[in-house]
């Protein structure tokens, strides 16, 4: 034991803060730092965009450097980290909710990400699980959970969307059956869900693909009328549902307005504009 | 010993594509096929199903490639000449004066003649028009990225507006002060941030988040305002649809360049909702203006491998192939500026930063080859395997190439479109790496605005320039804005 390194000085030591202090001369920028010829919030006050982060020489300062390491690892873990739908089945359940869980055809997240074609598509016994499932007399729209490009957008708000939006579509007069989770789901793989299960509208919440800014953003597209081969053009899209962007229960007014005029008009997408009255305000 | 056949299931046609390696013979169907299974390795072309299903498959068609004559595409189109007005454009376009000092050589020989002494600025500019899209995307399948960038770095594409760009040493940038509202301040504030970082001299550019006639017009004239007040020898442009484009050309609006996304087949390009008329009459439109003072090309384009097989355009043609015809459209309209979007398009037609460092230097190299003044948007998404390392590589191998220009926006984040582009930083320090210079008149006015010293470096503390651009530029933002 006797070839044990000496132990440094605590930080606290007098002779290690001696060693550590700045020099006295030093500002509050680092001396490597040059900072923007304009001040930061004299532009950070029109624009969420990274201006005036001054610069080390000709590139980034540390902090800002790993602040973009940090933005960029929470979308990396969002597109790559799987969504935990027993216990979104467990959350949604204790809520009285009803689901059932199905697969695409896209095998494991790589496939999903070069194969959107297989996100699409059910696999071979997802119908049977959810004819089973749906039991006697189709409801006329069904709301699909896929897990899209954001875990994080479905384990934070796909559960306040589904329960906010429920009540508002009973009260609109909008039946549904048990909510379809789907895993490595595209958008359209609510075409052949609805098909199955006889409805007439799908109403499909999926995480959308990271942002450096946010990570967690859920989207919604209703479908009036889905069938495979449906274009985009006819689906309506509600985006960047989250806390700081469209809020989930904003969110589910859109989507209960929409899906209502959908059904009344027999149509979606361009022939469709949100024209949903503004919320009305509280108190 | 007989070599073993393996086919495509088709009866050996007549001008046969095939190859025999260790043994085994590979033909393949047509020269469409040949160019696909040459390709080399990029998820586009598996989910497009033309792909090699092997390495040694990828490589029997890469021999075949090298040993088919270039006089053999001259004959045979990808995409049928009935069917397509890209193909009319480039098969009736060809110069067959132009391509007689290669006319009797290989696709392998071309290679050679290319990294030769043979192939210089003057000679490789006089061959342009004579080479067809489908023979550059050939040659490029069978050359390493240093192959690329040597032959690149050779090519000598000069166009004017209000700089020169494309002269050589030089650099340029796209300053991208994108804003997800297209709100006046919000864009002002980015522009000024890269203006100030010494961004800007290829074109300052707006992605507008609508397409409105009204919002088109509101940010060109706040880009040309910004321009005029602080007298920037440069170029602006709002990236709305080219219909748009002419429709505010006819309001009026202060109209630099016109832009329009384009690809590499009549189908595809319906998919973005234009046809070459319709290019044509916007061509027209801008260059009616003679804005320019050093020069009247006006037009921008955007391409990306993957954009024919979006819209079902791509013929059963892989995606480079594809994209190289796109410039064959391109060239047509003697543009400014044209750049690859190369990253944005996502993992299932480039997976990873390899796939995309790899298409990167494949359409310079083309666009090049081609006569056209191609830059590169270094590019990514959140959901392709790359990062900020791969960006450096693919900025680092294009600035050697001799790239144009490259796009930048405020710390590699852009708001509006939710990617990575390069930052503006990032092109300080590779200008610090390379010794790579700003367009003339450019650089010129950075430092009589007393942003940069003789050098082109930036200075420290432009704030003390007396009578510099900066003060106008923050006061900009300060006063009340205008009524579109």
């Amino acid at each position: 034991m006797s070839s044990r390194p000496p132990v440094p000085p605590p930080l606290s030591s007098p002779e290690a803060a001696a060693a550590i202090a700045p020099p006295a001369r030093a500002a509050a920028l680092p001396a490597a730092v040059i900072a923007s010829p304009v001040s930061r919030d004299r532009l950070e006050r029109w624009t969420a965009a990274r201006v005036a982060l001054g610069r080390a020489g000709s590139s980034l300062p540390t902090s800002v450097h790993l602040g973009f390491l940090h933005d960029h690892a929470r979308a990396r873990d969002a597109v790559w980290t799987a969504v935990d739908f027993d216990e979104l089945t467990r959350r949604l359940g204790a809520s009285g909710v009803v689901t059932a869980k199905v697969r695409s055809q896209a095998s494991d997240r790589g496939e999903y990400l070069r194969r959107p074609d297989l996100g699409r598509l059910l696999e071979a016994d997802a119908e049977a699980t959810l004819s089973h499932r749906a039991g006697s007399g189709s409801a006329r729209a069904v709301i699909v959970v896929a897990d899209g490009l954001s875990a994080q957008a479905i384990q934070i708000n796909s559960q306040a969307v589904i329960e906010a939006l429920l009540p508002q579509l009973a009260n609109a007069g909008v039946t549904v059956g048990p909510v379809v989770l789907v895993e490595q789901g595209r958008v359209a793989v609510g075409d052949p869900i609805a098909v199955a299960l006889g409805a007439e509208l799908a109403i499909v919440l999926i995480g959308e693909r990271p942002g450096l800014s946010a990570a967690d953003s859920l989207g919604c597209y209703l479908t009036w009328s889905p069938r495979p081969g449906t274009p985009d053009s006819r689906r309506n899209c509600i985006s960047n549902i989250r806390a700081g962007g469209l809020a989930p229960a904003e969110a589910a007014r859109k989507i209960a307005w929409l899906a209502a005029q959908a059904l009344r008009r027999g149509v979606s997408g361009l022939a469709l504009k949100d024209e949903a009255p503004p919320a009305q305000v509280e108190g | 010993m007989a070599p073993q056949t393996v086919c495509c299931g088709c009866d050996e046609p007549a001008m046969s594509h095939a190859s025999t390696v260790d043994g085994t013979r590979w033909v393949f169907a047509d020269l469409k096929d040949l160019l696909a299974k040459a390709s080399p390795e990029r998820s586009g072309d598996h989910l497009a199903g033309v792909a090699a299903r092997s390495a040694i498959e990828r490589f029997a068609a890469q021999q075949a490639l090298a040993d088919l004559p270039l006089r053999a595409f001259l004959s045979s189109e990808i995409v049928p000449y009935e069917d397509d007005e890209v193909t009319r454009l480039i098969v009736d376009s060809h110069d067959a004066a132009a391509f007689a000092p290669v006319a009797s050589l290989t696709v392998g020989e071309l290679r050679e003649w290319l990294l030769s002494s043979l192939a210089t600025a003057s000679t490789l500019a006089a061959l342009a028009p004579g080479l067809t899209p489908e023979m550059a995307a050939a040659v490029s399948k069978i050359m390493r990225l240093q192959d690329l960038a040597v032959v690149s770095a050779k090519c000598e594409v000069v166009t004017r507006f209000r700089d020169t760009l494309g002269l050589p040493g030089r650099l340029a940038t796209r300053l991208q002060p994108n804003h997800p509202t297209d709100d006046s301040r919000g864009i002002a504030a980015a522009l000024i941030d890269g203006l100030l970082l010494g961004a800007g001299d290829a074109v300052i550019g707006i992605n507008p988040a609508g397409d409105s006639v009204a919002d088109y017009v509101r940010i060109v004239t706040l880009l040309d305002d910004i321009r005029a007040r602080l007298e920037i020898p440069t170029q602006t442009c709002c990236l709305g649809h080219v219909t748009t484009a002419i429709a505010a050309i006819e309001r009026g609006a202060p109209v630099d360049l016109v832009f329009q996304s384009i690809a590499g087949s009549q189908k595809a390009n319906a998919g973005f909702g234009v046809s070459l008329a319709v290019l044509r009459e916007a061509f027209d439109a801008a260059r009616s203006l003679r804005r320019g003072s050093v020069g009247n090309n006006a037009m921008y384009f955007e391409t990306g491998q993957g954009a024919a097989l979006s819209a079902e355009g791509h013929h059963g043609a892989d995606q480079q192939t594809m994209e190289a015809r796109a410039y064959g459209v391109a060239r047509a309209f003697a543009p400014l500026i044209v750049n690859s979007v190369v990253g944005f398009i996502g993992p299932e037609y480039l997976y990873n930063g390899k796939q995309i460092q790899r298409a990167g230097l494949e359409d310079h190299f083309c666009g090049k080859l081609l006569g056209v003044p191609m830059g590169v948007d270094v590019c990514y998404t959140n959901h392709a395997e790359a990062d900020q390392d791969d960006m450096d590589g693919l900025l680092t191998m294009l600035v050697v190439a001799g790239v144009t220009f490259v796009i930048t926006v405020p710390g590699a984040d852009d708001i509006m479109l939710n990617y990575q582009s390069l930052s503006h930083h990032d092109v300080l320090a590779i200008r610090e790496l390379t010794g790579r210079r700003r367009a003339p008149e450019f650089e010129e006015w950075l430092r009589r605005s007393g942003l940069s010293d003789q050098t082109g470096a930036l200075v420290e503390s432009p704030a003390h320039a007396a009578g510099g651009a900066l003060a106008k530029a923050v006061a900009l933002l300060a006063e009340p804005e205008k009524s579109a």
